[in-house]
Order: structure tokens, then C-alpha cells, then sequence
């Protein structure tokens, strides 16, 4: 595949050289030049007035026999026997991808002590799962899990995997791909079927939430991607479904595991999984100093939420990096998000720009949190939030 | 103790705006860049080689103006920069990126320890470094916000997670990424800059490494793009109007009520 000029047809006009997110293409003697760091995506293609680019697409040697691969799988990350909610998030999703492909639809739990999610997977939909249960999958380790997800590829060969694009998610994710030889796309945020080959298309943001990308994985299998928490539904469970469990015995020996996990320090009292968190509020330099934080600590509680903090915060030593939300921290994309002083510096605002609902408070009429906010409130964030809880609390008594 | 630091030159994204009117990218005058969590792997590993002694390393895999962004590590206190740069390595995903990596890595021979940063911000994949140690059949810990010790074969980091922080035992060789609140890269010195505008970048070809031709480039790219195009933009809503801060917090606890929020 390339992506070619008709340097007969190129007036020069320097469109695609714009366009190129990858800035590969060059004006040379009033041409355009496509140079090494195209990636072949395309973006220039449909910029050029004349039709002067195309894109080529060659036929690659078929290397697997994609027809043996069916199915959709999903992965339930699991914590001390808790599933995490991206899992049942993916089930409803991916039985839909399911149903599109008229294949079915298999949930994968691995860990010790976890057959009790067999029935929850089921329950959403899982018309079958693969548990792999050993003491080895007490805590997540990479090669432990690297080795038991390869295994089931190998033998059970699905067409499509996703999996939550969580710390461990994407710490597994990659891993897989790679070990099995296929593709894999990254933290998306948007999964379909695209119409002209029947292949999953993964959509995910790209160049800190500037563009969106759609990627495609058409010669190798599974297609895998890890997509972010909170961007699909859970459905309600239903208990009358019924499925296969298929209890597969772990291959994983004690040596190869090349890592231990000596202590997990859990960080604070306060919420800090923002991925997860349907409701974030998060606190900038407007704060003004540490001990304000309280507030948005306390508003985080009374909405049952989790609490964030723009980089400022953390770099003034007001919050741990964990709350970090922004482009150099966590990238969130909850139902509510509360900006309390934060101005909406672009590198916050790549972090967070995906939320459903953004209510910003600040005292600057001028921040451009506003611009990107379904609600503002131009007003001082001390006077403002002890109100707003007091209201909810108002609220939440009353019904 | 021999450490390679692997880094992209991407454009700075916080730099690039969409054109109101044709809705796309505007690149033009956008900067290119060490990425930023890069420079966090790379001073950690100048913390380590200060510590225990050895040899830093950088690695990167691009056009040959990425050449500028490893003189930046060279100027950093970096002691050898190799630059992967090949048509034949063009239209690389993931996948064959990694894969070319792993090859540049065994071509410099016995490294102890690799550090990538966590993700590159222009495509925010995280992949590169777990597939790099993949292919290098190392181990790996990703998402690293302390490295605390090495003894003997034995590295103890910390390693960032979403309730809080994991204290891990690993064995060397292994691969880290690291998360910016690990350090605070150091600037480079004026001394530094000079050093290593002595410094030759040495640059390695597709020649130069043991790969196999359809696991590089765009032959050994898995993944296609398939259509790029601009997010939808948000629209600013409603600024709350009120004159006080407790009418403006009512109205808004009633939007919120209305709109099932609480």
C-alpha cells in the first residue's frame, strides 16, 4: 500500500501538505513530495482539489487462514475477584459486534478464585467462557497472563478480541498482539463493522484528541483492540440466559513468571480511579491552596464520584499524580465532569474533552474551559461549590 | 550496567489547531519534539548510570531529521544515539516498529535494562515497549513512577495503577515505560550542547540489522488506517446567570436533577 502523487496532475497548491497529520509530504519545485514519514492513512487523499493523490492498496500474501477464526471475546479484567466494568461494558457492545457477524459471543475470566463470574458474564450475554482459574493469577503479571491468553488464541482462535484499555490492559494488550502476530488498536472510544469489508472498525483519537482515526487489521487474527472504560453501556444483567463454561487448565509454570509483586500501596481515602468513575470533579490552580481541595473532595463524595486535579495542582504538590487528568496524566471520559479553577489548558483538555457532561466554575469569564463546557459558572469556586453541595444534598434528601 | 532509551521526535500536539473552516489539521508551523515522556525515560536513565555506573544509550526509529531530537538526548548527557532510518521502515505500525527496534537493540548487544516512556502524545498507543520487549522474549513493567533499587539481577520499581501504586520485583533484563511523575527531566546545559554537537549520530539502515523483509514497513504492519478525520467539535452551552453564588448553584443543582445527573 502507498500513497502516490500524479505529479501531472499536482497544481501545487500545498492542501495536502496541510492536511498531512504526519507532516510527510513536502512542496518541492511546486509539487508535492510524499516523504519516509507517511504512515499511508490517507488524510491527504481527499484535501486534493484536483484528485491528484491516490492510494494504492496491494494485495499481501495471506498469512493465517482468517476462516478459522470466529467468534467475539471478550476480556473481564478482574480485581481480587471484582470484575472491573469495562469487561460487562465490552460484553454489551461486543454482542453486538456479535450479532453483525452472526458469530458468538465468549467471555474470557482469568484469576484464582473467580468461577463466580462465569454466571455474571453469562448474564450479559456471554453465550460462553473461557475460565482459566490458578493461584499464578492471584495479581495481574504480564507474563503469567501474556502465556494464558496466547494459549487460548492459539487453541480457540477468535475473529475478535477486546479488552478494557486499563493500566493492565494496556500492559496485556500489546503483549498478546504481538505474541500471536496480529494487530492490535489502542484505547478506542468507537468499534463498527465497516461496510465494505465486514471487518471490526476501530476508531480511536489520536495527536492529544485533535483527530480520530479509524484503523482496520485485515489479514491477521484476532482483530484486537483495548477500548476505554466508560465509553459503552452495561446492560442490566439477566439470569435466566445460559451459556458454556469451558474451564481450561493453566500452562503457566512458576519460572515463567519473571516478576513479583512484593506491595500494593493504596493511595489514600480518596477515590482515585478516575478511569472507572462515572462522575469526576477536578480542581485546578484556582483552588488556591491545598486545604480548598477539601471542597471538591467533599462535592466528589456527595456525587459519589471520584476526585481529579489539573497539572497545576499536582505540580504545586496540592494532589498526587494519580488524579492527574490531562494529557501527561489519565485520559477520562466520565458521564460528569466538574472543572473547578481549571482555565482548560489544551493538555487538560485532551485528557477529559470526551465527557458526556463538562460543568465548568471558575472565576474568569475569559477561561477557555467555558468554550468547551455544557454549563458554566463564572464565579468564585469557595462561594460556588459549598452551595452546589448543599443544594445536592437538598436534593438528594428529598428524594 | 548498559540501559537503551528508546524516543520519538513527534510533532508538539499541544501546538496543532483544527481549521475552523476545512476542519482539519493545521500542522503547519507545529514543532517537533523529544516526546515528552521520553525525556522522563531518559532521565531516568541518567539517574541510573549516575548510581551505579555504565552506559546510556538512545534509540530511535525514524526520518533523518529525528536526528535533531536525539542530539537533544545526546546534549541531555546521553552517551551514543543511533537513528533507524530506512525507506523500507516507512508506513510502520506498532507492531513493525517494535519489531525494528527489538532488531536495533540486539544489534548493540547486551543491554540490561530498556526504558520507553509510557505512550508517544501523537499516537498515545503504548504499545511500542511492551512489543519491543516481547520481541526481545524480556520481561516488562509498564506505567513505572519510581525505580527504587537494582541489585544484582534484581530491579524493585513501582509501578503506577489505578487504586494506587505496585512495589515489583523484576529480573533483569527487563523493559520499563515510565509515567511523567517519575522525574523532572533535566534542560539540556550549554556544556552539554556543545558535547554533543561533537558527538556523531550513528544511523543504521535496514543493511545494517537481521529482520526478515515482511515484518518490517508496511508489509509487516498488521494495521491499516482506514479514514482519519476531525472529532466532533464541542459546543459551548449554557453560561449559568445568576447573582449570587447561591442562585447560580441552585440553577445548576436543577440542570443536574433535570438531566438525571443527580
Amino acid at each position: 500500500m502507498a500513497v502516490v502523487v500524479n505529479k501531472d496532475e499536482c497544481i501545487g497548491c500545498g492542501a495536502c501538505a496541510g492536511a498531512c497529520p504526519f507532516g510527510a509530504i513536502v512542496m518541492e519545485s511546486d509539487k508535492a513530495v510524499i516523504t519516509d514519514a507517511c504512515t499511508v492513512c490517507g488524510a491527504c487523499v481527499d484535501t486534493c482539489p484536483v484528485g491528484a493523490i491516490t492510494r494504492t492498496v496491494e494485495k499481501k500474501e495471506i498469512a493465517i487462514n482468517k476462516d478459522d477464526y470466529k467468534g467475539v471475546w471478550v476480556y473481564i479484567e478482574q480485581v481480587d475477584g471484582h470484575a472491573r466494568n469495562v469487561g460487562y461494558e465490552l460484553l454489551n457492545e461486543g454482542r453486538k459486534l456479535a450479532n453483525a457477524m452472526k458469530q458468538e459471543l465468549a467471555a474470557v475470566i482469568i484469576g484464582e478464585h473467580v468461577d463466580h463470574l462465569t454466571k455474571e458474564a453469562i448474564a450479559r450475554g456471554a453465550n460462553k467462557v473461557y475460565l482459566v482459574e490458578g493461584s499464578e493469577f492471584k495479581h495481574y503479571s504480564t507474563d503469567a497472563y501474556t502465556i494464558t491468553f496466547a494459549d487460548l488464541i492459539n487453541t480457540y482462535k477468535p475473529s475478535v478480541l477486546l479488552m478494557g484499555a486499563t493500566n493492565d490492559g494496556r500492559d496485556l494488550g500489546p503483549r498478546v498482539s504481538c505474541r500471536v502476530t496480529t494487530g492490535l488498536t489502542a484505547d478506542c472510544t468507537n468499534l463498527g463493522i465497516d461496510e465494505a469489508t465486514g471487518l471490526v472498525a476501530w476508531t480511536r483519537p489520536a495527536f492529544g484528541g485533535n483527530i480520530m482515526a479509524t484503523i482496520l487489521c485485515p489479514d491477521h487474527r484476532p482483530q484486537m483492540g483495548t477500548i476505554r472504560p466508560n465509553v459503552f453501556k452495561r446492560v442490566e444483567p439477566d439470569y435466566n440466559l445460559t451459556g458454556e463454561v469451558v474451564k481450561v487448565a493453566s500452562k503457566v509454570k512458576a519460572a515463567d513468571i519473571r516478576t513479583k509483586l512484593i506491595e500494593i500501596i493504596k493511595e489514600g481515602t480518596v477515590a482515585c480511579n478516575l478511569e472507572e468513575a462515572e462522575i469526576i470533579v477536578s480542581g485546578g490552580r484556582g483552588m488556591g491552596n491545598p486545604e480548598n481541595f477539601a471542597l471538591i473532595e467533599e462535592l466528589a463524595s456527595v456525587l459519589g464520584g471520584a476526585v481529579g486535579s489539573s497539572r497545576a495542582a499536582v505540580d504545586a504538590g496540592w494532589m498526587s499524580a494519580l488524579h492527574q487528568v490531562g494529557q501527561s496524566g489519565k485520559t477520562v471520559g466520565p458521564k460528569v465532569y466538574f472543572a473547578c479553577g481549571i482555565s482548560g489548558a489544551i493538555q487538560h483538555v485532551a485528557g477529559m474533552s470526551s465527557s458526556d457532561v463538562i460543568i465548568a466554575i471558575n472565576k474568569d469569564p475569559e477561561a477557555t474551559i467555558f468554550k468547551i463546557a455544557n454549563y458554566g459558572i463564572v464565579g468564585d469556586v469557595l462561594e460556588v461549590i459549598p452551595a452546589l453541595i448543599e443544594e445536592i444534598k437538598k436534593i438528594k434528601a428529598a428524594h | 550496567m548498559e540501559i537503551v532509551v528508546c524516543i520519538k521526535q513527534v510533532p508538539d500536539t499541544t501546538e496543532v489547531r483544527i481549521d475552523p473552516v476545512t476542519n482539519t489539521l493545521i500542522r503547519q508551523g507545529v514543532p517537533s519534539i523529544v516526546n515528552p515522556f521520553d525525556k522522563n525515560a531518559l532521565e531516568a536513565a541518567l539517574q541510573l548510570k549516575t548510581k551505579y555506573g555504565g552506559k546510556v544509550t538512545v534509540l530511535s526509529m525514524g526520518p533523518p531529521q529525528a536526528k535533531e531530537a536525539l542530539k537533544e538526548c545526546l546534549a541531555m548527557g546521553a552517551d551514543e544515539a543511533i537513528l533507524m532510518s530506512d525507506r523500507a521502515f516507512g508506513g510502520s505500525d506498532t507492531l513493525a516498529t517494535s519489531h525494528t527496534l527489538a532488531a536495533g537493540i540486539k544489534k548493540i548487544g547486551k543491554v540490561d535494562i530498556i526504558i520507553c516512556g509510557k505512550q508517544a502524545i501523537d499516537g498515545d498507543t503504548a504499545q511500542v515497549g511492551p512489543e519491543i520487549a516481547e520481541h526481545l522474549d524480556i520481561t516488562q513493567v509498564t506505567y513505572v513512577a519510581k525505580i527504587e533499587s537494582v541489585e544484582g539481577n534484581t530491579i524493585r520499581v513501582q509501578r503506577e495503577h489505578e487504586e494506587g501504586y505496585e512495589v515489583i520485583d523484576a529480573q533483569l533484563p527487563i523493559l520499563l515505560t515510565v509515567v511523567k511523575s517519575i522525574n523532572e527531566p533535566r534542560t539540556a546545559t550549554v556544556k552539554g550542547v556543545m558535547k554533543a554537537n561533537r558527538k556523531e549520530i550513528t544511523t543504521w539502515t535496514v543493511d545494517d540489522i537481521v529482520v526478515n523483509a515482511s515484518a518490517i514497513g508496511l508489509k509487516g504492519s498488521p494495521t491499516q488506517v482506514r479514514r482519519i478525520f476531525s472529532p466532533e467539535q464541542r459546543v459551548q452551552g449554557e453560561m449559568i446567570q445568576a447573582d449570587s453564588a447561591r442562585e447560580a448553584a441552585a440553577t445548576l443543582a436543577s440542570r443536574l436533577l433535570d438531566a438525571k445527573i443527580i
